[in-house]
């Protein structure tokens, strides 16, 4: 298990909270709060070691969309890039409903 | 009914299966009448999966929520099976004992509140192995409590299944409820082939898994007390039945002399027919455990 972190500029704070996904084989679970200041956190623990720049890219491509100030956790068991997108969309998603 | 009709119908389900525990859990419920107690914002996880380096999820995979069903007092405890497997750990076994007890407690002031186990499990976490063991005595301690004053109902939708020391549990349980994926067994079929052999148990014959451990055999010899399909609004009906039923005259597993006679009558030096167990043991009342 790797433990990432990383942080982000933000421009704006946002309110409530979501919750998705499961720690499952190929899938990964998304917690989004509200981050007190102007930037982002994010904290990965994932199953799988190595992949720092391949979270780095993904997580640059969704911060480069999403200015709000938020902290991001992430327990993943081995999802793909794609997945991983889909589920900070969702969380984003399911924080505005 | 009109195939048109029955297409439809196949169309417009809604999987039980498919849904993950939190979902599961919400489904059951009369609506909006269902909250969270120690969601995953409060991130009690297993303090021992990152010592192991393995990923915790943030509710250790067990998810718990009390509300009413039926109009009356329940408390639904949701395994994860697509985490670790469902499986019973220090902190998932501590909510579903602690959501049990306090469903006694709640019996004892005479507000009987109804426990429902939606199981994905294969037993014991093997990375809290010690934990998990006193969690399951304390789980199964916690049912037989409980069950004097509300029914406890077990649900086995699959595909995990409900495998090692929380079969024990399902069995203890006033009802089980299950469908024709899902499996309940003592030890799961790769355990009993590693152990015994190929010759014992083929782990990879899905026929005769499904021939011993399958819900639709389970149902069939009395070891279920509903059969219902992959189909959230059936599995909640059932539910609804089942609590408004109440607590069974008799539990399965208080009827100790009924079993025994049935077990010793088994000619156990030939093999055991699935088919010709399903007939010998579907006489008598055994799936007759209600007032």
């Amino acid at each position: 298990m790797e433990r990432i972190e990383f942080n982000y500029p933000a421009k704006r704070k946002v309110s409530g909270r979501a919750h998705v996904g499961v720690v499952g084989s190929g899938d990964l679970e998304v917690l989004l709060e509200p981050a007190d200041g102007a930037s982002s956190r994010v904290f990965i623990r994932t199953s799988v070691d190595g992949f720092r720049d391949t979270w780095k890219a993904v997580l640059d491509r969704f911060f480069a969309k999403y200015d709000g100030a938020v902290r991001i956790e992430i327990n993943d068991a081995g999802a793909t890039p794609g997945s991983v997108q889909l589920r900070l969309e969702q969380a984003v998603e399911a924080l505005g409903s | 009914m009109s195939a048109v009709r029955d297409d439809l119908a196949f169309v417009n389900r809604q999987s039980f299966i498919e849904l993950h525990a939190r979902e599961r859990a919400i489904a059951l419920f009369d609506s909006g009448t269902a909250r969270e107690l120690l969601g995953p914002f409060d991130r009690v996880e297993s303090p021992w999966l990152p010592l192991q380096g393995v990923t915790p999820q943030a509710d250790d995979g067990c998810v718990v929520m009390k509300g009413k069903i039926s109009g009356r007092a329940a408390v639904v405890v949701a395994l994860e099976g697509a985490f670790q497997g469902g499986s019973l750990g220090e902190v998932s076994g501590a909510k579903l004992t602690a959501a049990l007890d306090l469903a006694r407690a709640d019996g004892e002031k005479g507000k009987p509140t109804a426990a429902v186990m939606l199981l994905e499990t294969g037993g014991v976490r093997l990375q809290e192995a010690n934990l998990g063991l006193a969690a399951i005595a304390e789980i199964m301690a916690a049912i037989l409590s409980l069950r004097r004053y509300a029914p406890v109902i077990s649900v086995v939708a699959g595909t995990v299944g409900c495998f090692g020391g929380m079969s024990l549990a399902a069995g203890l349980s006033s009802y089980i409820v299950m469908t024709r994926e899902a499996r309940l067994g003592l030890n799961g079929p790769e355990v009993i082939e590693q152990e015994s052999g190929i010759e014992e148990f083929d782990s990879s014959d899905r026929r005769l898994i499904w021939a011993i451990n399958g819900g639709e055999q389970r149902y069939a010899m009395g070891l279920a007390d509903a059969l219902v399909d992959d189909d959230t609004g059936q599995v909640g009906k059932t539910i609804r039945q089942l609590i408004e039923k109440g607590v069974p005259r008799e539990h399965r597993s208080a009827r100790v002399a009924f079993y025994r006679e049935r077990i010793q009558s088994l000619d156990a030096t030939r093999q055991l027919d699935p088919n010709e167990l399903r007939a010998s043991w579907r006489t008598g009342d055994a799936t007759e455990p209600g007032k």
